[in-house]
């Protein structure tokens, strides 16, 4: 029996625009357990977005607590949210979000620089994240000499090489075509299975949902398990 | 730094805007280091390290007015003095009035005395020049500007003073060169050239018996303010009240009345980094705002908000740094075109130096702005495309 | 060609607010470089005027040959007395000749600003001077009486120096002048100066030679043979310049030297200014860059479209040059300075924005606009109309 990594309860996210304010979650509780791959799933609007932000610490709730491998986030400073962040989340975004100006390799580096690491020791790390994903041999170049599915790949590097608690993507599909796409996914299944990563994808395609562990709907803030 | 590639690869994100703005940067820092050298010369005339204990004594009322020779000896007498010596303004040239000469009537004792080890010459070619009626001491570098040669009888035209013959052109013998001691001096004596003032006296035909100004020598530097005091008291209420100071007041005193050449250098300096502010001031703006995403992205690795503002500071601070020390160093190979504009000036590098401290201020008031604004930006809101 | 251009440069200038930074680094780069170019060269301008236009063409100024300005020269009086029997000389209402032997040397009086002392040309004139000067009027108290030490001030002088007005008593070389009045000159060099009666200067400087000798001719083509008569004369060795010649032998070097920082210092402000504007214009054409193809797409040509952007370059740098030049002339036209000049004593002149300046200023600020504006226009009309619009 594993322990839950990531514990939301009874979560409340309220967006305020001068008078107006939008619930987007209310009262949402969750549990993840170690090494699993989740897949959150949903009509726009849902939420989706908003509570993977939460879980990955890039927001706060308005209300509620969420536990991530045994931190309180609701509890931290912005400062030590930041530096929660660097160590235990890797983000994987629909876009890619990679520096255009630099390479590779130093993208994958970012993280890095981070940590007490010497630049020797930077550079080993990225290119083994590198090699994971499958591009070492487009280590040296820049994201625009990158096909859509490459430059995920480096994302996804950067996104491993500081080995992470969580791995969470938003949309890692979304702008790639067909084949690209299940490359990706099946690299993100590999990290799953044989590295033990827990992963938390939102995505709207079903196929891509289907290479993840456990599927969740979200509709107007509110869970709904599936499959 | 281990964020440098970092830095530095965002500093190159549009390249030809960054080569623009550093040029533009280089340009405004080229001129400072020109008109702070000017400004700074002007400010700190070099009267050498043997001139603090230099004295000047000119006609109250006006260099060009003459003073008695009799006033030479009560000046030695004058405690505090330790050697006296006097000069009259030749206002020479060679063939054409462009070529300046500092044409200088020397007293040979009393001149070399007070300058005891500033010069250096040949022993025999001084005992020549002082066996020499007519003979002339020239400065090692006039002699190699005009390609004299020792030997050579050259023509000097006085624009004062005619002599006997109605003539304004004195004939002299070069007999020998000599050389400063000190080699930041060398700019002030390089058109030096010296004559016997028996000579000079004898031979013009009025003003006999006077004297241009006065140099002095006091034994404690400290004692200046007060030994000037006491030479002009010998001959105040006189019909030749005298104005003693020491040289470098002298030399700035002169340049004063120049006019107020710093405030104009400073209002033209003013204009120039006002217009660069801006200039460098959008140019960080706008990098900023086209990278809020990236920006964002960085806070999500875990990047704090200090450490992005730090980022673009540092931004700011490596553009303006690269651009003052390009301008700066090209304002340093500049020198010699300002020098010949400037003759006789003595120009320091060391006015350089308060460059490398406005383009930190400058950096920091270009890339305070967006740096607070890299600081401050919400991160979901950033990602989400609303900023 | 005219419609298309007239289109887009309109519809450029109404979307200029929204580029308002980016718009303001070229009018702000311009307006310094004019401001300053403008100034600098405002001084050369005054100081030019004050000299070179002072003197009159049938006016001769005599000095001892060999010297080149009066506080080295020396005339006696038999000079003098040869030099007024000499052909073309105007005579006065009394039948005399017209000559104004005159001494120059200096005073020290404190300065206005600084309150430290400076030296100020005192200039002992003859009997003759108001006819030989008829430009000279007197704007505040009385002339000076001769024989006795009284002197009047110089317009320009007076705004320099303390203690210059009508009325004031001047302690100079151990003695008291009276300052019986304020003259002016039409601005010419002699505004700098104090005047005095020619023989109580000379005693009060116990001296007994002249500096030189002013001579008011019959006509301006009387000067040659005046010339010839005292030239060939065995009894004197003397130099003999029309006025205007003199004085502006007297304010070459000078004004040639602000004309040099004025245009150095301009020139590689210009540069930086043209950096800037540069750009400026490259970062507007690419924020423009979906406007400009749609334009293009929709059957506009590329040369109208390069037009219109070095228009709108030129807009800016124009507006930039009249805010410069405005600025030179708010801040510093009739602004009153004094330097060095010949005697050692202080010139003081006004700088001087004229209106050839101001178009000189705008003259320079169009050709950076151009400058700055030509290869992003360049740009601007190669734009790959495709790629532009598949890109937004």
């Amino acid at each position: 029996m594993s322990e839950a990594i990531v514990s939301l309860h009874n979560i409340r996210k309220r967006y305020t625009r001068g008078k107006q304010h939008v619930d987007v979650l209310e009262g949402l509780t969750l549990d993840i357990q170690k090494g699993e791959f989740v897949a959150l799933m949903g009509p726009s609007g849902s939420g989706k977005t908003t509570l993977l932000n939460l879980i990955g610490g890039l927001d706060k709730p308005t209300s509620g607590e969420i536990t991530v491998a045994g931190q309180r986030l609701d509890q931290l400073g912005s400062g030590a949210l930041s530096r929660w962040r660097a160590r235990h989340v890797g983000f994987v975004f629909q876009s890619y979000n990679l520096m255009p100006m630099l390479s590779a390799q130093r993208n994958v580096e970012l993280p890095l620089l981070l940590t007490h690491l010497s630049a020797a020791q930077r550079k080993a790390n990225a290119l083994a994240a590198l090699t994971l994903v499958g591009i070492a041999d487009r280590a040296k170049h820049k994201p625009s000499e990158l096909s859509g599915g490459q430059a995920q790949r480096v994302a996804i590097a950067r996104a491993l090489v500081a080995d992470p608690t969580l791995l969470v993507c938003d949309e890692p599909t979304g702008d790639l075509d067909r084949k690209s796409a299940d490359e990706v996914l099946h690299l993100l299944q590999t990290l799953n299975r044989d590295y033990g990563k827990t992963i938390i994808m939102v995505t709207h395609d079903p196929k891509a949902a289907e290479f993840a562990g456990r599927q969740l709907h979200m509709d107007k803030g509110a869970l709904a398990e599936s499959g | 730094m281990k964020y440098f590639p970092l830095i530095w690869a965002t500093l190159w994100r549009k390249k030809t805007r960054t080569i623009f703005t550093l040029l533009s940067i280089v340009i405004a820092f080229l001129l400072f280091g020109a008109l702070e050298t000017v400004d700074y010369a002007f400010a700190h005339p070099n009267t050498g390290t043997s001139g603090a204990n230099l004295l000047i004594t000119i006609n109250k009322y006006s260099i060009t007015l003459s003073l008695p020779f009799s006033d030479e000896q009560q000046i030695r007498s004058v405690p505090g003095v330790t050697a006296v010596t006097w000069f009259t303004w030749f206002g020479g040239y060679y063939q054409e009035p462009k070529n300046f000469v500092f044409v200088l009537p020397i007293d040979i004792d009393s001149y070399f005395s007070l300058h005891q080890g500033d010069f250096v010459y040949d022993e025999t070619q001084f005992q020549t020049f002082r066996n020499t009626r007519d003979g002339a001491l020239v400065n090692a570098q006039l002699m190699k500007k005009h390609g004299w040669k020792i030997g050579d009888r050259v023509g000097m035209h006085s624009t004062i003073w005619t002599q006997k013959n109605g003539s304004l052109d004195w004939n002299f013998l070069i007999v020998g060169t000599y050389d400063v001691s000190d080699p930041t001096q060398r700019n002030q004596q390089a058109s030096t050239f010296l004559f016997h003032y028996e000579y000079f006296d004898e031979g013009r035909s009025f003003g006999k018996g006077n004297v241009g100004w006065y140099q002095e020598r006091v034994a404690d530097a400290s004692q200046s303010a007060a030994v000037s005091a006491r030479i002009d008291a010998l001959f105040a209420n006189s019909s030749y009240e005298t104005k003693t100071q020491p040289a470098k007041d002298f030399a700035l005193a002169f340049i004063k009345q120049l006019g107020d050449i710093g405030f104009i250098l400073h209002a033209i300096l003013g204009a120039v980094f006002f217009t660069l502010l801006f200039l460098t001031g959008n140019t960080m703006m706008q990098s900023v705002r086209e990278r809020i995403p990236e920006l964002a992205v960085l806070k999500t690795l875990g990047f704090t908000d200090g450490d992005v503002l730090g980022l673009v500071l540092a931004e700011a601070l490596l553009l303006c740094g690269l651009g003052a020390l390009l301008g700066l160093a090209a304002s340093y190979g500049a020198l010699p075109i300002i020098r010949l504009g400037l003759q006789g000036v003595e120009l320091s590098p060391l006015a350089l130096l308060p460059g490398f401290g406005v383009a930190i201020l400058l950096a920091l008031i270009v890339g305070l702005p967006p740096a607070l604004r890299a600081k401050r930006l919400n991160i979901v809101d950033a990602l989400a495309g609303k900023h | 060609m005219f419609k298309q251009l007239f289109a887009i440069t309109i519809m450029n200038l109404q979307t200029l607010p929204q580029r308002l930074g980016a718009s303001s680094v070229i009018v702000i780069g311009i307006t310094g470089v004019v401001a300053v170019l403008v100034s600098v060269l405002a001084m050369a301008a005054g100081f030019h005027h004050t000299l070179a236009d002072s003197g009159r063409a049938d006016r001769a100024i005599i000095l001892r040959g060999g010297s080149d300005a009066e506080i080295n020269s020396g005339l006696t009086r038999e000079d003098v007395d040869v030099i007024s029997s000499a052909p073309g000389i105007a005579k006065g209402a009394d039948g005399k000749p017209l000559i104004s032997n005159e001494i120059v040397t200096v005073a020290n009086v404190p300065k206005l600003d600084t309150g430290t002392d400076a030296n100020v040309t005192l200039r002992g004139v003859g009997l003759k001077l108001v006819e030989v000067r008829p430009e000279l009027k007197i704007v505040a108290g009385r002339m000076f009486r001769p024989a006795v030490r009284e002197l009047i001030a110089g317009a320009g002088a007076v705004k320099q120096f303390r203690g210059l007005s009508a009325g004031s008593v001047l302690h100079m070389r151990n003695a008291d002048w009276l300052v019986t009045g304020v003259f002016t000159s039409d601005g010419d060099i002699h505004e700098s100066e104090l005047l005095a009666d020619v023989d109580t200067v000379g005693s009060s400087i116990e001296r007994d030679v002249y500096s030189s000798a002013i001579v008011l001719l019959e006509s301006p083509a009387a000067f040659p043979a005046f010339k010839d008569a005292l030239m060939t004369d065995p009894r004197l060795k003397v130099d003999v310049e029309r006025e205007p010649e003199y004085f502006a032998a007297q304010s070459k070097d000078l004004t040639h030297t602000l004309n040099i920082i004025g245009n150095s210092v301009a020139i590689i402000m210009a540069i930086g200014a043209m950096f800037g504007a540069l750009n400026s214009m490259y970062s507007a054409v690419a924020a423009r860059s979906v406007e400009i193809a749609t334009l293009r797409a929709i059957g506009f040509g590329g040369l109208p479209v390069m037009l219109s952007v070095m228009i709108e370059s030129l807009v800016l740098a124009l507006l930039g040059g009249i805010l410069g030049g405005a600025l030179a002339w708010l801040f510093f036209n009739g602004h009153s300075v004094s330097t060095l000049g010949a005697a050692f004593a202080q010139v003081v002149f006004q700088l001087t924005v004229t209106r050839t300046l101001i178009v000189t200023g705008i003259v320079w600020a169009c050709l950076i606009g151009v400058l700055g504006g030509f290869f992003p226009a360049l740009r601007a009309a190669r734009l790959p109309v495709a790629e532009a619009l598949r890109a937004s």
